[in-house]
C-alpha cells in the first residue's frame, strides 16, 4: 500500500505535451490509512474535490453559482465518451471515473494533449478511483444531470453479480447524486446484463424510463454506441447492442 | 474492477473467518430508556437486570435453546422501551419482549449480523450483515417472517452502527470507509429504502458509533458520531452539514509525542448522549496511556459547538468496551470486559461500572459527575452479580488486566481491515478464474 496520498494516476509529475505539473492535490490523509482498502487518495467529501486542477481552464470561477461537474462517465475505460461528448457540450464540466489505474493515466495524457489554448477539451477530466463505494465523496446531492455506463463488465457468474456496477442498491446512490430530471444511459453489448439493468432500473422506485421515442431524439443517446473503444470494437465485430435510458424521477 | 472484486473477497474471506479461530468480543451494555433494565452481552451470554423489581431476569426463548450460540455483536431496546434485540455471530436476530424477556421473533440472517436496531414504532427491526447489506423485517403479527427483506447496502464495505432517526422518519448507517448514510426510512420499508437524504462526510477513519440528540426545542436533532479518527463529530444529519469536531484524542492529550501509536489506538469506541446534549460520554481505545476512564462533553444545541468538560479516570484495567445511559442522562453505564480470553478460565468476563452525574464529592457540597463505588450502584451487588457473573470481579485484578488486553485487540480485529500486502493481493487476483470472461 503506498503510504503516499500521491495520486497513482500520474506516472510522471510532468506532461510531456503541456508542461504543467500533473499531481493533483487531494485532501491527504494524515497518515497511510489501514483501514482504507483503496491505493488511491479519495476526497474526504464533495468540497474537498479540487476541481482546479481537474478544470484549470475553468477556475478560479468567481460567479455566484461556480461550476459543478454535470456528467460522469462510470468506468471510463480509455475515454472515448469524453471526448466525443466534450465538443458536444463546451461549458459542461464532465469526468470519466475508472478504477484501473494504467487506463486512468492514459485517459489523463489523452486529454492533456487534446487540449488547446483556445479551450477546446478543457471540459473533461478523469479520476481514478471506486465508483462503486465512494461516488458520495465526489458529488453533491442532486448535482449530475447525465450519467453513463457504457459496456460495463458482465460478471456472468451467479455469485459475482453483486459486482455489476449497476444494482438496485447502487441504484439508490446514483439517484442520490442526480437531480431530477437527469438521465442514465446504460449500453451493453450482453443481452443478459442489458435485461439485468433494465429490470433493475425499472424495479427502481426512482427512475423511470425514457421512450424509444424521446430517446431517438436525444443527441447524446446517437452517440453512444460508438463513442467508447468498446463501443468500437463490438460495431467491428458486428456485435448486437442493447441500451436504455432512463430519467431521474422524483421521490 | 479487479482490485475491487480482490477487496471484496477480503471482506469476505474476512467476515468467514472472524471469530472462526475464537476471536474476542468485546462485551456490550444497554440500558432501558427509563432505566427499568441493565441488559449486559458477553460473548453467546444475555444478562439482564430488572432494576425496579432488584433481581436478574430469566430470558425465555421457547425453542429451549440458548440465547445466541456465538459472540452477540449488537444489543438494544427500542425507543418506546417494549423491545429488545440481540443479534450477532450465530446469524440470528432475536427481537425480546421486555414485559415478559420472552424471545417474541426469531430472524434468520444469511451471513453474521453487525448491528441491529428496531424502528420507533416498535413495527419494525432492522439489522446488518457482515457483507454491508441491511434487511428489514416486520414485527407486526400478520407480515412477520423469519428472514429479512433487504432495503439497502453499503458497497464492500461492513456496517457498524445502525439507528433510526428518533423521529422515526430516517434509518443511519455507518461503515468502516467513513460514511455514515442517511436514508428516508419509507412508509412500507419492505418494499426498500432507496432516497438517500444525505451523507455525512468528515471522518478520516472508520465510523465506529453514532448517537443522536434532541429537544422539543430542536425537534429535528442533531447525530454525534465518533470514530478511528479519535473524533467526535456533530451533524445537521438532514443536510449532512459538518458543525464541529473535538479532537477527544488530543484535548485529553492523550495522544502524547509517541508517534509509533497506530491510528486506531486512540479510536473513539462508543458515544452515549443525553438527549438535550448535556452529557456526552466517550469511550476511547487507547494503548499506550496514562489516562484510563471515558471523556465527558458538552454539546451546547444553541450554538452548535462540542466541548470537553471532564475526563473521568478509572483503574488501568477498567476499558469501557461499551456505554448505556437512560433518556433521563443521570447515569452512565459501562461495561468493559471481552469474552473468549485466550488463556482464561472465565469465558466471559465483565466488569460494571457507572458514573452518576448526580454524586456528592466528599469534600465538597457539589454534585460532580464521578463513577460509583460498587454499593453506590443501582441495583447493588445483586446487579454486579448478574450482570458481571460474580460480584467480587473487582478483586480479580489480573484476569481484568487480561481482559483490558483482550478488549484492545478485540476492538481493534473489529474495526481494522486486515492488511493484505500487494503480492498477495496479485496473487489472489492471478488465482481468479473468471478474468478470463473479460477482454
Ligand atoms: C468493459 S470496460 C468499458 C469501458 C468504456 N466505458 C468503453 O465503453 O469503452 C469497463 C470499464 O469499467 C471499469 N470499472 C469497472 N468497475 C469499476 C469501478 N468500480 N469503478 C470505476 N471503474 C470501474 C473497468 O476498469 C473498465 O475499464
Amino acid at each position: 500500500m503506498s503510504q503516499n496520498p500521491k495520486p497513482s494516476s500520474s506516472s510522471s509529475s510532468k506532461s510531456k505535451s503541456s508542461g504543467l505539473p500533473r499531481k493533483r492535490f487531494y485532501r491527504a490523509r494524515a497518515h497511510s490509512n489501514p483501514l482504507s482498502d483503496s491505493h488511491f487518495p479519495v476526497p474526504i467529501n464533495p468540497s474537498l474535490f479540487n476541481l482546479s486542477q481537474h478544470y484549470p481552464h475553468f477556475f478560479p470561477d468567481r460567479s455566484n453559482a461556480p461550476k459543478r461537474i454535470e456528467f460522469a462517465d462510470i468506468g471510463c475505460g480509455f475515454g472515448g465518451l469524453l471526448v466525443t461528448l466534450s465538443p458536444i457540450f463546451p461549458d459542461t464540466l464532465m469526468i470519466g471515473m475508472e478504477i484501473r489505474d494504467k487506463v486512468a493515466s492514459y485517459v489523463d495524457e489523452r486529454i492533456r494533449a487534446l487540449r488547446t489554448p483556445l479551450g477546446d477539451y478543457h471540459n473533461i477530466s478523469v479520476v481514478r478511483t471506486n465508483s462503486m463505494k465512494y461516488l458520495p465523496n465526489y458529488f453533491e446531492k442532486a448535482q449530475l444531470s447525465k450519467m453513463f455506463f457504457l459496456f460495463p463488465d458482465p460478471h456472468f457468474k451467479e455469485k459475482n453479480r453483486r459486482r455489476r456496477v449497476i444494482s438496485e442498491s447502487l441504484l439508490d446512490e446514483y439517484a442520490y447524486v442526480m437531480k431530477v430530471g437527469g438521465l442514465v444511459y446504460a449500453v451493453t453489448d450482453v443481452e443478459e446484463l442489458g435485461e439485468w439493468i433494465r429490470g433493475c432500473l425499472e424495479r427502481h422506485c426512482l427512475f423511470q424510463r425514457v421512450g424509444d421515442e424521446e430517446a431517438a431524439g436525444d443527441p447524446v443517446a446517437k452517440v453512444l454506441e460508438s463513442a467508447t473503444e468498446e463501443g468500437k470494437k463490438v460495431l467491428r465485430n458486428g456485435g448486437q447492442t442493447f441500451r436504455c435510458v432512463y430519467r431521474r424521477i422524483a421521490a | 474492477m479487479n482490485l475491487c472484486q480482490t477487496m471484496e473477497e477480503t471482506l469476505i474471506d474476512e467476515a468467514e473467518n472472524n471469530g472462526r479461530d475464537g476471536e474476542v468480543a468485546p462485551a456490550l451494555i444497554a440500558v432501558h430508556p427509563l432505566e427499568k433494565f441493565v441488559a449486559v452481552a458477553i460473548g453467546s451470554e444475555l444478562r439482564v437486570f430488572d432494576l425496579e423489581r432488584g433481581f436478574g431476569t430469566n430470558l425465555l426463548d421457547d425453542s429451549g435453546a440458548s440465547q445466541h450460540s456465538d459472540s452477540i455483536r449488537t444489543i438494544g431496546f427500542s425507543a418506546s422501551g417494549k423491545l429488545f434485540a440481540s443479534a450477532g455471530d450465530d446469524k440470528l436476530v432475536k427481537v425480546w419482549s421486555t414485559d415478559s424477556w420472552q424471545c417474541i421473533h426469531k430472524v434468520f440472517s444469511e451471513k453474521r449480523v453487525s448491528a441491529a436496531a428496531i424502528s420507533c414504532d416498535d413495527h419494525f427491526v432492522s439489522f446488518a450483515d457482515k457483507f454491508g447489506i441491511v434487511w428489514i423485517v416486520s414485527l407486526k403479527e400478520n407480515e412477520r417472517s423469519d428472514k429479512g427483506t433487504q432495503i439497502l447496502a453499503h458497497y464492500c464495505s461492513i456496517i457498524t452502527s445502525l439507528e433510526f432517526s428518533p423521529d422515526g422518519k430516517f434509518i443511519l448507517s455507518a461503515d468502516r470507509d467513513f460514511k455514515i448514510r442517511v436514508t428516508v426510512f419509507p412508509k412500507k420499508p419492505l418494499s426498500g429504502a432507496h432516497e438517500i437524504q444525505s451523507y455525512c462526510l468528515g471522518h478520516t477513519e472508520f465510523v465506529s458509533c453514532v448517537s443522536f440528540i434532541g429537544t422539543s426545542e430542536y425537534p429535528q436533532g442533531f447525530l454525534l458520531s465518533g470514530g478511528g479518527d479519535s473524533t467526535v463529530r456533530l451533524w445537521d444529519f438532514t443536510s449532512g452539514t459538518l458543525l464541529d469536531t473535538c479532537e477527544v484524542g488530543a484535548q485529553a492529550g492523550i495522544l502524547g509525542s509517541n508517534g509509533d501509536e497506530g491510528p486506531c489506538c486512540h479510536a473513539v469506541t462508543d458515544i452515549c448522549a443525553s438527549p438535550d446534549g448535556s452529557l456526552v460520554a466517550v469511550a476511547i481505545q487507547r494503548q499506550v496511556s496514562n489516562l484510563h476512564g471515558v471523556m465527558l462533553l458538552t454539546c451546547d444545541l444553541s450554538s452548535r459547538r462540542l466541548s470537553v468538560s471532564k475526563v473521568v479516570t478509572m483503574q488501568e484495567t477498567f476499558i469501557p468496551s461499551s456505554l448505556g445511559m437512560s433518556v433521563s442522562g443521570e447515569n452512565l453505564w459501562m461495561v468493559s470486559g471481552a469474552s473468549n480470553l485466550p488463556g482464561s478460565v472465565s469465558s466471559a468476563l465483565a466488569r460494571v461500572k457507572v458514573i452518576s452525574r448526580l454524586k456528592q464529592m466528599p469534600d465538597s457540597s457539589e454534585l460532580e459527575p464521578a463513577v460509583l463505588e460498587d454499593n453506590e450502584v443501582p441495583g447493588g451487588t445483586k446487579l454486579l452479580e448478574t450482570l458481571q457473573g460474580s460480584a467480587s470481579i473487582a478483586q480479580e485484578e489480573e484476569t481484568l488486566a487480561a481482559a483490558a488486553e483482550a478488549v484492545k485487540t478485540a476492538m481493534r480485529n473489529l474495526l481494522i481491515k486486515r492488511q493484505y500486502s500487494v503480492e498477495k493481493r496479485e496473487l489472489r487476483k492471478k488465482s481468479r478464474n473468471d478474468r478470463k470472461l473479460k477482454q
